[in-house]
Order: C-alpha cells, then structure tokens, then sequence
C-alpha cells in the first residue's frame, strides 16, 4: 500500500510528467475551440463577447483579491460578499432613492449610475476597511490559519447581512440599459451590456493603474507587498497601506456590484460564487499579480460562456462550476505560479 | 491488580476528567431512556432533543472528529470535507439500495431477497463506505497536497463544489445511471441485524418499533469508536509526525518527516470516518440527496473544529454536539420562542451568519477553542514561525526573534 503510493508520488513529482500533462490539457481545449469556430465563426464570436462582459467583470473582483492576497497573503474570503451587498444597496440607490425606471431616458440613467457610484464607492470602500480593522488587524501575528478562518466567518457574517436587509429574491438592473445590439460590425453584434460594462470597468482599471503606478500611496503598497518588514522599516506606516488597500479593493467591489446588477441579477449569495470564481481568475493570472488577474478573469469568462453558449461538445451550463474549480485545481498543480506570476514559496 | 488500580487512583487524583469519561458514557448509554422524563421538566423540557435528533448531532459530531484530524492534528485547512459526507452516503446509497437495479445481489442484508438492486449489509458498506471516502481522500490529497496553507483551503473547497455538481448530474454518464442525479437515492437500507433476529435483536431498525432508539445506540457506539481511534492516532508516530508538520513544516521535513506520505494519510484517515458518519446518517433517514452537500456543511463541520479547539478531541465532540444541537433543534426551538414572545425574527434563517460570529470571535478572543489542546494553545499564545523582525501592530516595537522558537 505505501510502497504502491510512494511510487505513484514519485511519478507525479516528475516535472516532464506533470508539464506533458498540463500541455495536453491545454491541447485538448485548443482543438475544442478550434473546432467549434471552424463549425460556427460568427456564432463563436457573440458568444466570445458574452465571454468579455463576464470576464471585465470578473476581472474587477479578481482584482480586489489579488491586491489584498498580494499584500497580507490572505484570502480573503468576505469580498464576494461585500461585492453582493454593494450591488444590493446599488440596487436600493436606483430604484428606491433615484426612482429610475426601464422607462426612464438613457441620460438620465448614466446620471443616475454615476451618482450610485458616488454613494457605493466610499461605502463599501469603507465597509470593506473595516472589516479588515475590526476581523483581519488583531490577528497579524496568529498562525497563518486563523484569519483565513476568520475570513470565512466574516463572509458569512455580510453574507447574512444581505439577506437580513434584503432577504432571498433577486434584482436586477437589466432592464435600465437598452437591450439588443449597440452598433454592428459585419456580422458581429455589439450588445449594450458590453458597451455599459466596458464603460464602467475601464475607468476604473485606469485609475486603479494611476493609483498604484503613480502616487505615493501606491507605492508605499508596493513595496508592503514586496516586504512587509523592510518598508516598515523604511518608514512606510504598514497599518494605514493595509487599510488603504482594502479602502481600493471595497471601491473595486462597489463598480463591480453596480456592473453585475445593470448585467445580470444580484442576492445575497450571488457573491459567494461569484467570488469564487474571481479568486480562480486571480489564481489564474498569478495572484499578486494585477495585470495577471485581469488576464485570468477574461479566460474564466470566455471559459464560461464558451462552455455555455458554444453547440459542439460543450459540457453545458450545469457543469460551469465543476469546470472553473477544475481549471483552479489544474492550475494549482500544473503551474502553481498563475499565468504571470512569478515563483511563490506556496506552490513549492 | 492493587498495583494497577493504585495507578488509576493516582492518576485520577492528577486529572478529575478520569472518571468524568465513564459517567458521560453511561449517561449516554441512558440517554433515550433519560428523554421521556427530561423532556417534561419545567423551563428546559422544551429544549432537550429527540432521541432522532441525537442520531443526527453524532453523525455530523462524529464527522468534526474526522475533520479534526486533518484540520486540527495536521494543520491542513480542509474546506470540502462535505465531499467525503457525500462519498459516504452514495457509498451506502450504491450498495444498499435498488439503484442499480439491473444487478440483484444479496448479502446480509436486512431487506427481502426479492428485491432488485445491490443489497450488502449495511455493517458492511459502512466498512466500505469508509475505505471508498479513504481512498476518495488519496485521490483529492495527491495533486493538492504539495500545496501550503491557503492554496489547500481553496483547492479543497473546489472539490467540495465539484462534488455535488457532480453528483446533481450524474444520473447519465455516457447513458449509465450513476447517482439519480437531483432525486438522490432512496430508499437505502436500514441498519438491522438479519441473523440475530431468533434473540430477538431487530431484523431492520427502519421497521423497529424502537427505530430512534436503536439506530442511537449504535450511532453513540460509532462515536466512542471514532474517539478512540482519534485519541490513539493522535498519541502514535503518525499522529507525532502530524503535530510536527503543523508546527513546522519545514523543521519536520528536516527531522526525517515525509511531508506527501504523512499528509495523504491525514487527509485519507480523517475522510475515512466523514465516510462512515455519511454513510450511517444516510442510512438513517434513508436516502442520499444532492442538495444536502453544500459547502455550508463544509463551514458547519469547521466551526465545530474551531468552536472545540482544534486538535483537542474531548472539545471537538463538545463543540460538536452544541453546534449540531442548534441546528437541528435548539435555534428552531428557541425561534419558536422568541415568536412566541411577540418578536418577528427566526434564528434559523440567520444559522450560519450566526456561526460566522460564533467562528469569527473565537478566533478573536480565544482561537485555542472552548477545550484548548494545551499543546495548540501554546502555539496560538508564542506563535510558531514567520515571527517578523519588527511588529506590525504594536507599531515601532522590535520582537525579539531570538527569545521566539523560530
């Protein structure tokens, strides 16, 4: 039993096996898609761009853990559900606060979003620093386990919250955007929801970029991020950087839960799934890693909606779960580093 | 033999708890016996359980025991034991039931022998349920287990997913009826003792008069095996190698420890009894459902852990039994209360935000749970490693690095 196990082990510690595999998995998905297009291209392109409205998305959520992973190494769990609770109360700003109807003008609804965002983004920005001072700070220093374990607790915490303030059902915002085709090219169709999407996230991401590339504050994260002892010692007060990163990744949550509600629907659990997903993007790219996070939670979106939408041996809808936790499990064991990361100590 | 119990005296004159172990099992021997009369006392009697519903708090206590292992005794933060719950109960499902009903096959089994299907004794499939989870256990272990920490915890919760996805839809692979797919299996067969019946043992304890009684009996022996094969395991050189890993990977690999090895068996002995439990607790309400495996079990499990004191057994069955209690009695009972009072709120909505709190404040005031295992406590007051040169949150003071053990 153990000698028959000791051998399995020692195949799979073999870095020529296990890369020969992964290559062939990747194989295997690239002669799938190339199927699927030859059988159906303009089909495979609209389903390509439900692919890039999911990813953009996933993207702004992968992002807000990817930023706290990159510098507390935690995960952290209770983003999906601030995302979700922020796409509630947006939903409260539109429709009860603002009044805004599926009859109400195009301008009127942009004014009406900006001025959602106006509200969520310190809100949730707050909520979500909070939530690292009050759960996260007292456990700097416990073994590495006991915030992960508290993170999980505080998920369920906002997870509850949500459903206490708005119980089971769901919102949506779907029908403030206009529907159908925003512009055509050749055969290709546009839809406004990516238009919207892409309106909202783009923005976003450039300050996002501004903030960490180019000011002070962005730079103190940095360098937390690259060691958190030697800029404690360098003078950077480590507590405010931490606080500031969770102030970004909640504003990050709040535009990703105003996108999802005008996209889709929105309840309370919606997050936790959502934020699954996300974490898996931001594996994907390589936690820690910006750019990387963006990258993965486009592959996740087109994975998705690929796997959904596209005729030819996809697995369907039912099985999109098992599919993105099979692509986190693969990436973990074939390349623990993410598409861009660099080599982690974790997946040694 | 005065030798002997001179050493037992001396032993309970050091620890009180010697004797406290045998009077808790005998009181639970008694317990469906004690129900009856508790359950009419004034104030409390509408807050003791049903004897069914014990059945069911030391099936999910005995699956935190199991969770122990690999969370509390290795330090492997498993996010997806409900997984094992579900091997476990589509083991028993598989072998005791008329799932497959193209095969009849007959083993011991307290069912008539008429009936189509695969029809082991359930002592059986218990047996089996627990070596298929073990081996389930392996399979996940191997391609996750070289990672640390919080890559593990999210690996596993993947499979916890996965599982039930899975199972939902697994009622045609290639055309072959696997798992029912969202009507589950049922009905599986009792636990019953076909060849005893002549004593007067039941045939089948679903039929028994005494059903309850019956399957809590066994259900408490289950518990005391669990317990023991814990306590033991954790005293053996297996169990020693899992400590050590928890407190210094890095250390025990130097020591001679092999990580992989010691890790898989963590992982396969600790879903063996999750195996058991899903098995025995499906047996008992007769049937496997896919909307029972869902990752809030996985947190309900770990909350126990936590609620317990990891890797402290007597706290795990403790906490275990309180968290289990109010889900499946004492929060509906205490709901019914509180609407009683003229108040519109239900507890039982709010279950698990309530063990995000209950998680989320042990954590913070006192993470080595209600029984700490002294060993862990220590390790969660000094810390073990990663001790930084400079401390963060007493801000400006320097630790000193040498006075810690890293």
């Amino acid at each position: 039993m153990s000698d028959a196990l000791n051998r399995v082990l020692r195949v799979f510690r073999n870095p020529r096996v296990v890369n020969g595999i992964g290559l062939a998995l990747v194989g295997v998905v690239g002669v799938w898609l190339l199927v699927n297009f030859v059988k159906g291209p303009q089909e495979f392109v609209n389903v390509a761009i439900d692919g890039l409205t999911r990813g953009s998305i996933y993207g702004v959520v992968a992002l807000g853990y990817t930023l706290v992973y990159g510098i507390l190494q935690l995960i952290n769990f209770a983003h999906g559900d601030v995302f979700s609770l922020s796409g509630l109360v947006a939903s409260t700003m539109l429709f009860s606060v603002l009044e805004l109807t599926g009859d109400s003008s195009n301008l009127v609804v942009i004014g009406g979003i900006i001025v959602t965002l106006a509200v969520t983004i310190p809100l949730f920005a707050v909520v979500n620093a909070t939530i690292e001072r009050v759960a996260y700070r007292p456990l700097r220093h416990a073994p590495r386990l006991t915030p992960l374990i508290t993170a999980v607790g505080m998920s369920f915490i906002v997870s509850n919250i949500s459903l206490a303030l708005y119980g089971v059902d769901y919102e949506s915002g779907s029908d403030l955007i206009p529907q159908g085709a925003a512009f055509t090219i050749g055969e290709i169709i546009v839809t406004w929801k990516l238009v919207f999407a892409l309106a909202i996230i783009v923005p976003a991401l450039i300050a996002l970029s501004w903030f960490v590339g180019y000011t002070r504050q962005g730079k103190a994260m940095r360098a937390v991020a690259q060691d958190t002892e030697a800029s404690a010692m360098m003078g950077i007060n480590v507590n405010r950087t931490i606080s500031v990163t969770f102030l970004i990744a909640g504003a990050l949550a709040a535009v990703a839960g105003l996108v999802f509600l005008l996209e889709y629907n929105i309840r309370y659990d919606t997050g936790f799934e959502l934020g699954l997903i996300a974490f898996t993007a931001a594996v994907l790219g390589g936690i820690g890693n910006l750019a990387g996070a963006v990258l993965g939670a486009l592959v996740i979106g087109f994975v998705q909606s690929f796997n959904e939408g596209l005729t030819w041996f996809a697995p369907g809808g039912d099985w999109t779960r098992s599919i993105v936790f099979g692509i986190l499990i693969a990436v973990l064991v074939f390349r623990p580093q993410g598409l861009l990361g660099e080599q982690t100590p974790e997946g040694a | 033999m005065t030798g002997r119990i001179d050493r037992v005296r001396s032993r309970a004159g050091d620890n009180p708890n010697v004797w406290l172990v045998p009077a808790v099992i005998v009181l639970g021997l008694l317990y469906p016996f004690l129900e009856d009369p508790l359950s009419t006392l004034p104030l409390i009697g509408d807050f003791v359980p049903t004897t069914a519903t014990v059945v069911v708090m030391i099936a999910f206590t005995m699956m935190a025991v199991g969770l122990n292992i690999v969370v509390g005794y290795c330090g492997l933060l498993d996010l997806g034991y409900v997984a094992f719950y579900a091997v476990g109960a589509y083991t028993a499902g598989w072998f005791a039931s008329q799932q497959f009903e193209q095969v009849t096959f007959h083993f011991g089994s307290s069912v008539d022998n008429d009936k189509v299907g695969i029809h082991v004794s359930m002592w059986l499939v218990l047996i089996i349920a627990g070596l298929l989870t073990m081996l389930s256990g392996i399979v996940i272990g191997l391609p996750t287990l070289r990672l640390r920490g919080d890559y593990l915890a999210i690996v596993t919760l993947g499979f916890g997913e996965i599982v039930p996805v899975v199972v939902r839809n697994g009622d045609s692979f290639g055309g072959f009826n696997l798992t029912n797919g969202t009507f589950g299996i049922s009905p599986i067969d009792a636990v019953g003792f076909p060849l005893l019946s002549a004593i007067g043992l039941p045939e089948n304890f679903q039929a028994s008069d005494n059903r309850a009684r019956w399957y809590y009996l066994v259900a408490f022996l289950l518990l005391l095996f669990t317990i023991f094969c814990s306590v033991r395991l954790r005293d053996s050189r297996l169990g020693r190698a899992w400590i050590a890993i928890r407190e210094d990977e890095t250390a025990a690999a130097a020591m001679g420890v092999p990580l992989m090895k010691t890790k898989t068996w963590a992982y396969a002995l600790g879903a063996f009894f999750g195996g058991v439990a899903g098995a025995y607790y499906a047996s008992f309400k007769s049937g496997a459902f896919p909307a029972d495996f869902y990752f809030n079990i996985s947190v309900f499990l770990l909350c126990m852990v936590i609620l317990g004191g990891m890797g402290s057994i007597w706290g795990v069955t403790v906490g275990g039994m309180i968290l289990a209690y109010l889900n499946f009695s004492g929060l509906s009972t205490i709901g019914s209360k509180i609407q009683d009072a003229g108040l519109d709120f239900d507890p039982t909505k709010y279950q698990f935000g309530i063990y995000g709190i209950i998680i989320v404040l042990m954590m913070l005031f006192r993470p080595a749970g209600l029984i700490p295992e002294r060993r862990h406590k220590v390790e969660f007051e000094e810390g073990v490693h990663d001790t930084p040169f400079y401390d963060v949150q007493t801000e400006g003071a320097l630790t000193d690095r040498d006075q810690s053990d890293d």
